[in-house]
């Protein structure tokens, strides 16, 4: 690997993804594994008072096989945006460590960061470059959201296979489990929620969708896995303790268990 | 018939190396050495937007003096490097020494076939950690490398304010020290210089797994009054 130099017209600029076609290595390689590589998952994405709430279930399927039951699906994109994916999930993993290692790059050469609506647009190229392979199955879809620096606010986006993205007025979620737990979260939605009551929602919205949907993972209360909850708000990326998620998990459950029968009675 | 031109290589080095030489000579200096929490680099460099000062890396610093878009260049290349590199292996992988070898063999390969050698010195500092030691890569214009483990001078005056510094060091001392014996040192014995002629940054462990910081000049006004 020799000192990337290029000359004034052939320079990549602050992009990765740009650099990484100029070095001739392909970001996101192709094959054909179609029916047998691992997806379904519930994430999900809200605002509240100080900026954003993101969490995502552990599970990843094969088919009908738990392929592995403590994926990661929520991820720093960096300091101020946090990333979760849903799809083919060798290709969403490359797709987030190449948004992580882009927004990184661009800030590291151009001396400042991307606006937060610059790193949406950049995730939506990435997901537009990737529609060859979603037509052959292997369909990666994120949930953006961060916090805005300018406007003071988190913000979230949603994407569809196409590269379409959507800015959200509050909430959206992604993944089989999706439509589950969203609504769930519209039920119990209110403007400015407080943290606690931001965090008590996703949470439910997460075992909603973990108790009508298969491909959604729930607490695993034997192994002690739980989903991955995190925050990010005007002090950045914060991903919540296991313990922290554990003892919102059992409150829900304890709950439950109190009012007996199949539906929980009041959302709250 | 005219006779070729003919310039023996003792004196086209010895003319290059004196052009480069003086062209750095014009920049102002800077200096990065070791402190208890890491690598402090300090620049003399009144502007807050043309950095000489720059992360590459999780743990890997850059800094350059002499031309300022000739090191910029050199900079910007060390990143892409650098994120390929990460990319491709893994983060862990990426390292000074590698980096601080390819920017030599470039610096050398430019002094020796090209019209106009690079009028730059550059510095690679690698916070140490797991099993590689902290390291400063100095690599001077013709693309001559050398590795310090405790302290680097680079720029014009360089021999004057690394003997001045040799005597002002010492091993583990707080960064409110080393600053205030780099200023001095960057200063020399007539003046002194404030924050606002200063850019400082620090490789330094904290919670993130990016070491690099730079010191506003709130930061710096306050660790020199101490």
């Amino acid at each position: 690997m020799g000192l990337p130099m290029f000359d004034a017209a052939s320079d990549p600029g602050p992009s990765f993804t740009s650099l990484l076609q100029a070095s001739g290595l392909d970001a996101l390689p192709g094959g054909d594994l179609a029916g047998t590589v691992p997806h379904a998952t519930t994430v999900v994405a809200l605002r509240y008072a100080d900026g954003v709430v993101m969490a995502g279930d552990r599970r990843a399927t094969a088919g009908h096989t738990i392929a592995h039951r403590s994926m990661e699906k929520v991820f720093p994109a960096d300091r101020f945006s946090a990333v979760a994916i849903a799809g083919s999930a060798g290709m969403a993993m490359e797709m987030v460590r190449l948004f992580q290692v882009q927004l990184e790059h661009y800030e590291k050469v151009e001396g400042v960061t991307l606006s937060l609506e610059g790193k949406a647009n950049q995730l939506a190229q990435m997901v537009r470059s990737h529609l060859p392979l979603a037509m052959q199955g292997f369909v990666v879809i994120p949930l953006f959201c961060g916090y805005d620096l300018t406007r003071k606010t988190g913000r979230i986006f949603g994407y569809d296979a196409t590269g379409g993205h959507y800015e959200e007025s509050d909430f959206q979620t992604n993944g089989s489990g999706g439509p589950d737990a969203r609504t769930t979260i519209k039920l119990g939605y209110r403007d400015g929620l407080s943290r606690d009551d931001a965090l008590e929602l996703a949470v439910l919205a997460l075992y909603e969708a973990a108790d009508a949907d298969s491909g959604t993972g729930g607490p695993d209360i034997i192994r002690g896995i739980y989903p991955i909850v995190s925050t990010v708000t005007a002090e950045g990326y914060v991903q919540l303790e296991s313990n922290e998620v554990a003892d919102r998990f059992s409150a829900v459950i304890e709950r439950r268990r109190e009012l007996t029968g199949d539906a929980g009675g009041s959302l709250r | 018939m005219t006779m070729p031109f003919y310039a023996p290589p003792e004196q086209v080095m010895k003319d290059r190396a004196e052009y480069a030489q003086k062209g750095i000579a014009r920049g102002r200096s800077l200096v990065a050495c070791l402190y208890e929490g890491g690598v402090l680099l300090v620049a003399q460099n009144p502007s807050k937007t043309l950095h000489k000062i720059s992360e590459i890396y999780d743990r890997i610093a850059f800094a350059g003096v002499g031309k300022y878009n000739e090191y910029d260049q050199l900079r910007v290349a060390g990143v892409r490097h650098a994120d390929t590199k990460g990319f491709a292996y893994s983060r862990e992988d990426v390292d000074a020494r590698s980096l601080a070898n390819l920017y030599a063999q470039y610096l050398g390969n430019v002094f020796t076939h090209e019209m106009k050698p690079l009028e730059v010195e550059i510095l690679v500092a690698e916070l140490g950690g797991g099993a590689r030691p902290t390291q400063l890569f100095h690599v001077a214009y013709e693309g001559t490398i050398t590795d310090e483990d405790r302290f680097a001078v680079l720029g014009g005056d360089a021999e004057s304010i690394l003997e001045t510094f040799t005597g002002l060091y010492v091993d583990g001392w707080t960064l409110g020290e080393a600053i205030a014996a780099t200023t001095k040192a960057l200063a020399g014995p007539d003046r002194t210089l404030g924050a606002d002629q200063l850019e400082c940054a620090i490789l330094s462990d904290g919670p993130s797994r990016r070491t690099f910081r730079r010191l506003d000049d709130d930061e710096l006004s306050e660790l020199l009054a101490d």
